[in-house]
C-alpha cells in the first residue's frame, strides 16, 4: 500500500513492473522445487524428470508444434476465468462453456456440411460455438446478478449439465451407428475442417487463440467497457453509486469469457476431434481456470501461461513412458504450482525490496 | 439386481436403496463444509479431500487387510481418510488466511491438487479389491432379495446421522460452538474478546476436512465400493450448495443430503428397470436440482438466514 501512494514516480512504477514479473516466476521456481522433491519421493529423478518435461514440450520444432496445439485451446479457455475475474467473479464453467460450444459448432457444421464454401462454413460454426459458449456462462452471471446465486458453484454445476447433455446427445439423438469405437456424432464434413498453418502440424486454432487474447487485453485495458468493468471489479457499490450499469457489465462480460471457451470448443471439434464425443472433455476447461490465476487475469499473459502449460501437457505421455509416473503426475504438478502462485499474491507489497524507498 | 421381478416398484425401492447408501458421503461432506462456513470461510476443495479420502480409505484397507483381516481393515482405512482430509484441510486453512488470498482460489488450487494426490498415489489400488466395511442388514426379515440388498446400511451412514444433532448441539450449547459462530459472525468481536480467530478457522477447517475425508470413505468403502477416478464426480461440490440450501444448520444438512442422494439415484432405478433412453440425463439430477434449488433459496437482497456474516468477505 505504500507503494501505491506514491505511484506517480517513475522508479514506484518501475519497481511495481518488476515485482508483477519476479513475483510469479519466483512461485514457479519454488513450486518445480516443490514438484523436485515429490518426485523424489516417488522415486524418479527429479532432474531427468525436467529433462524430459523440457525435451517433450521445447525440445524440438516437432515438440514446439504439439506445445502450441495443446496451447491454442487453454488460451481460450483460460479468458473464460480471467474476464470475468476483473469483475470481481470467480467463473470455473471453463469446461462447459467448451463443451457446449463443441457442440453446437458440430450441429451447425453437420448441418451445413459441404454446401457452404468452407471459409463461411468455419465462421458460422465458430459463431455457433460463441453463442452458445458465451450464452451458457452468461447464464451463470445473469443468476449471480438475477438470485445472488453463487457463479462459482453454479458455473461449476453448468459444466456437469453441459457433459450430460453432450452424452445424452452422442447417446441417443446425435449418434452415428457407424462409428463404433464410443458413441459419438457423425464425422464433419473434411473440407470445412479448419486447416494447418502451411509448414506445420499447428491448427488454426492457434491463431484464433492468440487473436482473441490481443482483443481482449485491448477490450479491457484500452476501453471504456474495459475500465468501467475494472472499476466495477474493485468496489461495487462505489460502481453502482458512479451509475456504472453492474447488471449488464456482468451479463456482458460473462458472455465474453464463455464465448472465449466457446471458441476453443469449436476448435477442439473441428481441428482435432472432427466429430463430437466423450473426448471433447479433456480437461482444458479445468486446466484454463490454472492458466487464468496464474497470468492473474491479464490477457496478454495468458498466452505465455498457456504456452509453458501447453508445454507439460505434452509432456504427460513422456514421464509415463520414460519414469514410470502415472499421468495423474502432471494434475500434481499443476496443483503445485497454482497453490504456490496463489501464496505469492500473498506477498505483493510485503517485499521490503520491490517498495518504494524515501528517496524516490 | 433382480429389480424386473418388482416391475415398476423396483423404481421407488431403487431410489429409497439409493437414498440410504448414495447420501452418506453427502452427509459427512456437508456437515465438514457446515463447520468450515460457520467460521467464515469456503473451502470448495472439498471436492479434492473426498477423494484423496476414498483412495487413502482404500488403499490402506487394501494393504492392511493382511495383518488386521478384512474386520478392521476397511477400519483403519477409514481413520487414514480422516487424517488424509485433515492434513490437506490444513493447507487450506494456512493458506487461505493469508493476505490478500481468496479463499475460493485456494480451494479450486486444493481441488485440482487433491485429486492430482489422489490420481496418483491411487493408481496401483484401481485394480484390486480392497475390504469393505461390514453393513447392517436391516433387510432380513424380507424375502425379496433387492429389499434385502436396499436395507444394508453402512454404520458410517448411522454415524453421520448422529454426528449431525452432535454438531448442532456443539454450535448452539458449548464454547468452543460459541468460538467458531462468533469467528464466522464478526471476527472483530471475536478478536476483541480475545479470540484468535486463525486458530479457531485453522481448526474449523481441519476438522471439516476431517469429516468431508470419511465422506471419501464411505464412497469407496461401501457404495458404490470401488476406488476409481470417476468415483466423486462433484459430490464435493454439490456438498457447498447443500450447505446454502441448509441454512448452515447441521440438522438440515441431513435432510438435505438425503434429497441429494435421492436425486442422485433416479438415473440408475430407472436403468435398472429397463428405462435407459435418458440415463444421461437423468444422472444430472443432481446438478439440476441444485441449480434449482440454489435459484429457489437465494435471493440479491435479503441475506439468508443463517449466513455467517464474514462469509465470502476479506478480513
Amino acid at each position: 500500500m505504500v507503494s501505491l501512494s506514491q505511484s506517480g514516480s517513475v522508479s514506484g512504477l518501475w519497481r511495481r513492473s518488476l515485482e508483477a514479473v519476479v513475483l510469479p516466476v519466483a512461485a514457479l521456481l519454488v513450486a518445480l522445487i516443490l514438484f523436485g522433491c515429490f518426485c523424489a519421493l516417488a522415486g524418479a529423478n527429479p532432474f531427468a524428470v525436467y529433462g524430459s518435461i523440457y525435451k517433450a514440450a521445447f525440445g524440438r520444432w516437432s515438440a514446439w508444434q504439439n506445445t502450441l496445439i495443446r496451447a491454442a485451446p487453454l488460451m481460450l479457455t483460460a479468458l473464460c476465468t480471467a474476464l470475468p475475474a476483473r469483475l470481481g467473479l470467480v467463473i470455473i464453467g471453463n469446461e462447459g462453456a467448451l463443451v457446449m460450444g463443441g457442440l453446437a459448432a458440430v450441429v451447425v457444421g453437420l448441418g451445413v456440411g459441404a454446401s457452404l464454401p468452407p471459409l463461411m462454413a468455419q465462421g458460422a460454426m465458430a459463431l455457433a460455438g460463441i453463442v452458445a459458449g458465451g450464452l451458457w456462462v452468461m447464464l451463470a452471471g445473469a443468476l449471480r446478478h438475477y438470485r445472488g446465486v453463487n457463479e462459482t458453484i453454479s458455473s461449476l454445476l453448468l459444466n456437469y449439465i453441459a457433459i450430460a447433455l453432450m452424452n445424452h446427445l452422442v447417446e441417443g439423438p446425435m449418434r452415428d451407428s457407424s462409428f463404433v469405437t464410443k458413441p459419438s456424432s457423425a464425422a464433419l464434413d473434411p473440407s470445412i475442417l479448419l486447416g494447418t498453418i502451411p509448414g506445420t502440424r499447428i491448427h488454426f486454432g492457434l491463431i484464433y487463440g492468440l487473436i482473441v487474447c490481443i482483443l481482449a487485453y485491448v477490450l479491457i485495458q484500452r476501453t471504456t467497457f474495459g475500465f468501467a468493468a475494472r472499476t466495477a471489479g474493485g468496489n461495487v457499490r462505489a460502481a453502482k453509486i458512479a451509475g456504472l450499469p453492474v447488471g449488464k457489465l456482468t451479463l456482458a462480460i460473462c458472455f465474453l469469457g464463455g464465448s472465449a471457451a466457446g471458441l476453443a470448443g469449436m476448435v477442439e471439434v473441428a481441428a482435432v476431434q472432427k466429430r463430437i464425443n466423450e473426448s471433447l472433455v479433456s480437461n482444458y476447461g479445468y486446466a484454463g481456470i490454472l492458466v487464468a490465476f496464474v497470468s492473474r487475469h491479464n490477457p496478454l499473459a495468458t498466452i505465455l501461461v498457456a504456452i509453458l502449460l501447453g508445454g507439460i501437457l505434452a509432456s504427460g505421455g513422456i514421464l509415463q513412458r520414460s519414469h514410470d509416473l502415472p499421468d495423474a503426475t502432471v494434475l500434481v504438478f499443476q496443483g503445485i504450482v497454482f497453490l504456490c502462485v496463489l501464496f505469492s499474491d500473498s506477498l505483493y507489497g510485503r517485499l521490503p525490496w520491490f517498495r518504494e524507498t524515501v528517496e524516490g | 439386481m433382480a429389480a424386473e421381478s418388482l416391475g415398476l416398484w423396483g423404481v421407488p425401492l431403487g431410489i429409497l436403496a439409493g437414498t440410504l447408501r448414495g447420501s452418506a458421503p453427502f452427509l459427512f461432506v456437508s456437515l465438514g463444509e457446515c463447520l468450515t462456513e460457520k467460521s467464515g470461510k469456503i473451502n470448495l476443495g472439498l471436492e479434492g479431500t473426498l477423494l484423496m479420502g476414498a483412495m487413502s480409505a482404500y488403499g490402506v484397507s487394501y494393504l492392511t487387510q493382511g495383518t488386521l483381516g478384512p474386520f478392521w481393515a476397511p477400519w483403519l482405512g477409514v481413520v487414514a481418510a480422516g487424517v488424509s482430509g485433515m492434513a490437506l484441510g490444513a493447507i487450506h486453512g494456512w493458506l487461505s488466511q493469508q493476505p490478500r488470498v481468496n479463499d475460493v482460489a485456494t480451494g479450486i488450487a486444493m481441488i485440482v491438487f487433491g485429486s492430482g494426490l489422489a490420481f496418483f498415489l491411487g493408481k496401483p489400488f484401481i485394480q484390486p479389491q480392497a475390504p469393505q466395511l461390514f453393513t447392517l442388514d436391516l433387510g432380513n426379515w424380507s424375502s425379496s432379495p433387492p429389499i434385502q440388498a436396499a436395507l444394508k446400511i453402512s454404520p458410517l451412514f448411522l454415524l453421520g446421522v448422529l454426528i449431525a444433532p452432535l454438531l448442532h448441539w456443539f454450535f448452539r450449547y458449548t464454547r468452543w460452538g460459541l468460538y467458531v459462530r462468533a469467528v464466522g459472525d464478526s471476527p472483530e468481536a471475536a478478536r476483541a474478546m480475545g479470540i484468535s480467530t486463525f486458530k479457531v478457522r485453522m481448526l474449523s477447517i481441519v476438522a471439516g476436512s476431517f469429516l468431508a475425508g470419511i465422506g471419501g470413505a464411505c464412497l469407496s468403502l461401501y457404495y458404490p465400493g470401488v476406488w476409481t477416478e470417476r468415483i466423486s464426480s462433484g459430490q464435493g461440490l454439490m456438498a457447498v450448495a447443500l450447505v446454502i440450501f441448509a441454512r448452515w444448520n447441521p440438522i438440515q444438512c441431513l435432510w438435505a443430503s438425503l434429497l441429494f442422494g435421492g436425486a442422485q439415484a433416479i438415473g440408475p432405478a430407472f436403468q435398472s428397470v429397463g428405462v435407459d433412453s435418458y440415463y444421461y440425463l437423468f444422472n444430472a439430477a443432481p446438478y439440476i436440482l441444485t441449480l434449482l434449488i440454489m435459484v429457489v433459496t437465494c435471493s440479491p437482497q435479503r441475506t439468508l438466514v443463517g449466513l455467517p456474516g464474514a462469509l465470502g468477505k476479506d478480513d
